[in-house]
């Protein structure tokens, strides 16, 4: 077995050296399996730098499978798999990763700079400890999420919008080129949602690469350029005009979906979906 | 000739850990599938502290008083258990992991000072001593029983009843206890009944095989049986035929070695699920890989 | 009891007391975080084989080796475990049921093989199910101390790493620390505590120092190095306080008495410390819920003055006591005591009558102005 291998790292999913340099993110022939059963099958993806994408589909479709894959926290089966021409082993610092919230036993005794500081361990390498720069670059990120006040607050005592604003700041002193998000606005206050949404923007205004599994198909076209629908398969990518319609939604949510057309005389690219059974 | 049976050292000690292997089995199959098969090693080791507790209040080392308190024991266990995990302080691993070591070493310090010189020293509170089931007897009609033999087909029979007669009810409240409460089948009391036998069991077999050595015939042949079957009865009858079959080849092989026969018998289950994890048609690791080479 | 502390048997039971509390309060704190609780239970069972193999390849009671076995059989239960759940449908509880009982059963075998071989140095075997301070030999203490050295150390430098991958794992693989590699090691590390506390507190029973110091410590704190360093403090304490009681009863086994100790540590964190602690929460709960009927009687009261148009409108006792359907006297005692409310003598031949006063009534109108139920003015 190769010290790769053991420590978790894929070997199949190596990126050929400067493959599709110009994409943030290119994805080639990936499937994934659990027990047998492909959870995401030969999967093209291609996600332009500097745009939010948003990457939805039904509940089993692989969205977080997807992430998960590309941060090499699960083992594909086969595939390419590069960020910005590198292959993810090669570049996890210009990558930065905010799981699902659920992810974590919010009980851990810890304050909210401290899990803020998480962010810089990377950069820190192996035996150094994080000091006082590593404190400031924190509280700049807590001041931008709102959350100055409450640095020393302990974790438990967070409300759920809170700790995800915690998880946003720690993903932003990670400093990276290409953002992934695992459902960053599922169960949050409308106040977090929007102040999610609107750090996201900067950080794609500043030129970064945003990538979000979303599950609230209503504002998929308020807040996001580029859309990846999902359902084992690639349904269809591109950008949020060309590509939310009615038929690719339909496509992959299959009945379950109920179409209501917003009445101002748009196309169907112009209908509100909304998931009518969950 | 029936008489004489009953007094043959050898066929009590295969029949006392044929017992103890069916009666565990019978229990620990809806304890595995509950998720719950520490709650075994929990129970069994804070019944030390009913039996001494009851020993010191009526010197009765065995019989239906000490059945009784160690069901209650059982059941206090469990209940201090799901208290502390309730107060949200504590995670409930945690939790059991708190309550039981207070009670046994509460119950192992009370043998240090009480009870030194009786037959229930430290030393059989964690081995039991399953050759010598044959000499403590007792007269049932006509015939002389060990006593042990007794008490453990008296705790076999209520699992097997309480088995039969829920069986049902328990399926449905170890698949979806949600379901089975909206359905008024009370899972919660099923629940601790089915901890209540275990304990009852517990202390029936703790002459035998002590305290540590009963977890192995609660949680290995269920756990074995798991990886040979999807269905439910398959995984009683099993679960109970391992568990049989790992008494029955226990004791040859203890005799051979000479060592701790109980030991042997215990850890013979481990074999057994051993066996079913290597090669265990659907769920062994042999299994799965043919299958994986025939999907390919 | 402190004249105990210049004997030399006793420095030596007390020594080796420390390094178990550091020991079990370091490694426990991870495995508690981690819900690897019971974890501890089983490679603590699973000790008892490997200090039977020890014996055996030393041929006596050679507290190093005996040490290096049972820390050789619990990394192979943890790695049993490990490889149960996951290559099978075995889920974790049942994993670690298998191992704890198999592991005991193959010790209880060895046991009894050693004692059947007639070897005059046996006898201090058993003394590593219940632990047995008293037997602890000077020499033992370098194994001990060893032990405890590497585990703080290990701790040390890898702290950022341990601490990430006990919080938050999809994260620490994000980043690319090797998740699967610090996982085992923080597991196998729990086996080094349970080593340590062999001889002080034997196999059965030290579940409760991997688990019970961690706990009790975390009700205190918020972060965790403090949680650490309190569960050092509270194993050291239990483990000291352990081993002088049971050195100084005869016949008395020294892991109950450590556990004992440590288990009314948990009991008086997990109630009283403060924040957290269930008594203080309790209290919390009550004074709220008495400030939110006070306010709910003021707001009660002020309505049915304003609806009779009289500031002053006296109201029956007994009229409030329907009205919330429970008694209301204390509620309007405390009020009473505050100023915010006065008896009123209304007709004597009937019930007691309360009133607002000036202060209770500008009261009222500001809660209901602060929830927005009446206009500012």
């Amino acid at each position: 077995m190769s010290i790769r291998k053991l420590l978790g790292k894929n070997d199949t999913a190596q990126c050929h050296r400067l493959h599709e340099p110009d994409q943030a993110l290119h994805i080639e022939d990936l499937t994934v399996a659990y027990e047998g059963k492909p959870v995401l099958w030969d999967i093209d993806i291609n996600i332009p730098p500097g745009v939010m994408a948003a990457i939805i589909g039904p509940n089993g479709a692989g969205k977080s499978t997807l992430i998960k894959a590309v941060l090499g926290l699960v083992r594909p089966t086969a595939g390419h798999i590069c960020i910005h021409g590198h292959p993810p082993a090669e570049s996890l610092r210009r990558i930065a990763y905010v799981p699902q919230r659920s992810a974590v036993d919010w009980d851990f005794p810890t304050t909210v700079l401290d899990v803020v500081m998480m962010g810089r361990y990377a950069h820190l390498g192996w035996f150094r400890w994080p000091g006082r720069r590593e404190r400031r670059h924190a509280m700049e990120a807590l001041e931008s999420v709102g959350m100055a006040e409450l640095s020393h607050r302990q974790i438990s005592q967070l409300s759920g919008g809170q700790q995800q604003r915690v998880f946003l700041a720690r993903a932003m002193v990670q400093d990276a080129d290409v953002y992934f998000l695992d459902e960053p606005m599922a169960g949050v206050d409308a106040t977090t949602e929007k102040t999610v949404v609107r750090l996201l923007q900067e950080l794609r205004d500043a030129g970064k690469t945003v990538i979000v599994v979303h599950h609230d198909l209503q504002t998929v076209r308020d807040y996001f350029d580029w859309l990846v629908i999902l359902n084992v398969r690639v349904v269809a990518q591109g950008r949020v005009p060309e590509v939310y319609t009615g038929e690719n939604l339909r496509r992959a949510y299959g009945g379950r979906i109920a179409l209501i057309d917003s009445g101002t005389g748009e196309d169907s690219s112009g209908a509100v979906a909304r998931e009518a059974s969950r | 000739m029936i008489a004489s049976f009953f007094l043959q050292p050898v066929a009590m000690i295969l029949l006392t850990g044929a017992l103890v292997a069916a009666a565990g089995a019978l229990v620990g199959t809806f304890l595995v599938l509950q998720r719950n098969s520490m709650l075994s090693d929990a129970i069994s080791h804070s019944i030390v502290f009913g039996i001494v507790v009851v020993w010191l209040l009526t010197h009765a080392q065995s019989g239906p008083v000490q059945i009784l308190g160690a069901a209650l024991t059982g059941v206090l266990t469990v209940f201090l258990t799901e208290l502390v995990a309730g107060t949200r302080r504590v995670k409930r691993d945690a939790a059991i992991g708190l309550v039981f070591p207070a009670l046994f070493a509460a119950g192992v310090l009370l043998l240090n000072l009480y009870a030194r010189d009786v037959h229930i020293d430290t030393h059989t509170v964690l081995l039991g001593e399953i050759g010598f089931v044959w000499l403590d007897t007792m007269m049932l009609g006509s015939l002389e029983l060990p006593q042990a033999v007794v008490w453990m087909s008296v705790v076999t029979l209520a699992n097997l009843i309480y088995v039969l007669m829920f069986y049902k009810e328990l399926k449905l409240a170890t698949f979806d206890p949600q379901l089975a409460a909206a359905l008024g089948f009370a899972p919660t009391a099923l629940f601790y009944v089915l901890l209540a036998l275990t304990s009852t069991t517990a202390v029936a077999a703790f002459d035998a095989v002590g305290a540590v050595l009963f977890i192995a015939f609660v949680i290995v042949p269920p756990a074995t049986a798991y990886l040979l079957t999807d269905r439910l009865s398959l995984m009683l009858v099993y679960s109970v035929l391992i568990g049989v079959a790992s008494s029955l080849s226990g004791y040859p092989v203890a005799v051979m070695f000479d060592v701790s026969v109980g030991g042997t018998m215990a850890a013979m289950t481990g074999v057994f699920f051993l066996l079913a994890f290597l090669l265990g048609p659907r769920h062994g690791l042999l299994g799965r890989e043919w299958q994986r080479r025939r999907g390919e | 009891m402190l004249e105990l502390l210049g004997n030399f048997t006793v420095q030596t039971v007390v020594i080796g007391a420390v390094f178990l509390g550091i020991a079990s309060g370091l490694l426990g704190c991870f495995a508690v975080l981690r819900q690897q609780s019971l974890m501890g239970d089983t490679l603590a069972h699973a000790a008892l084989p490997g200090v039977c193999i020890g014996f055996l390849i030393a041929g006596s009671r050679h507290l190093g080796w005996i040490m290096a076995g049972a820390l050789g059989t619990a990394v192979v239960a943890a790695l049993f475990v490990q490889m149960v759940t996951r290559h099978s449908r075995i889920k974790t509880d049942a994993g670690l049921g298998i191992a704890l009982s198999v592991s005991f059963a193959l010790g209880v075998v060895l046991l009894t093989y050693i004692q059947g071989q007639s070897n005059a140095s046996q006898g201090g075997l058993d003394s590593f199910l219940f632990g047995q301070a008293a037997a602890t030999q000077r020499e033992d203490l370098w194994f001990m101390g060893g032990v405890t050295l590497v585990a703080l150390v290990l701790v040390m430098l890898c702290w950022k790493q341990f601490k990430l991958v006990t919080f938050d794992p999809l994260f620490a693989g994000s980043i690319g620390l090797p998740v699967v590699v610090l996982e085992s090691v923080l597991t196998s590390m729990i086996a080094l505590a349970v080593v340590v506390g062999l001889q002080m507190v034997g196999v059965v029973l030290m579940t409760a120092m991997v688990i019970a110091p961690a706990v009790a410590a975390r009700q205190w704190v918020k972060q965790l190095h403090h949680m650490v360093i309190l569960a050092v403090v509270f194993g050291i304490i239990s483990g000291v306080i352990g081993v002088l009681i049971s050195a100084s009863v005869r016949h008395l086994a020294t892991g109950p008495v450590v556990v004992l100790v440590i288990s009314a540590i948990v009991a008086v964190s997990i109630l009283l410390s403060p924040g957290r602690g269930v008594l203080w929460s309790w209290i919390h709960r009550q004074r709220e819920r008495r400030t939110i009927g006070q306010r709910q009687m003021l707001t009660t009261m002020y309505k049915l003055a304003a609806h009779h148009d009289d500031p002053y409108y006296p109201v029956e006792r007994s009229m409030l006591d329907s009205f919330y359907g429970v008694r209301t006297d204390a509620i309007l005692k405390r009020l009473h005591n505050q100023g915010h409310v006065a008896p009123a003598s209304h007709m004597p031949t009937e019930g007691i009558h309360w009133t607002l006063t000036d202060t209770g009534y500008s009261e009222a109108v500001r809660i209901l102005q602060s929830i927005g139920a009446e206009p500012s003015p």
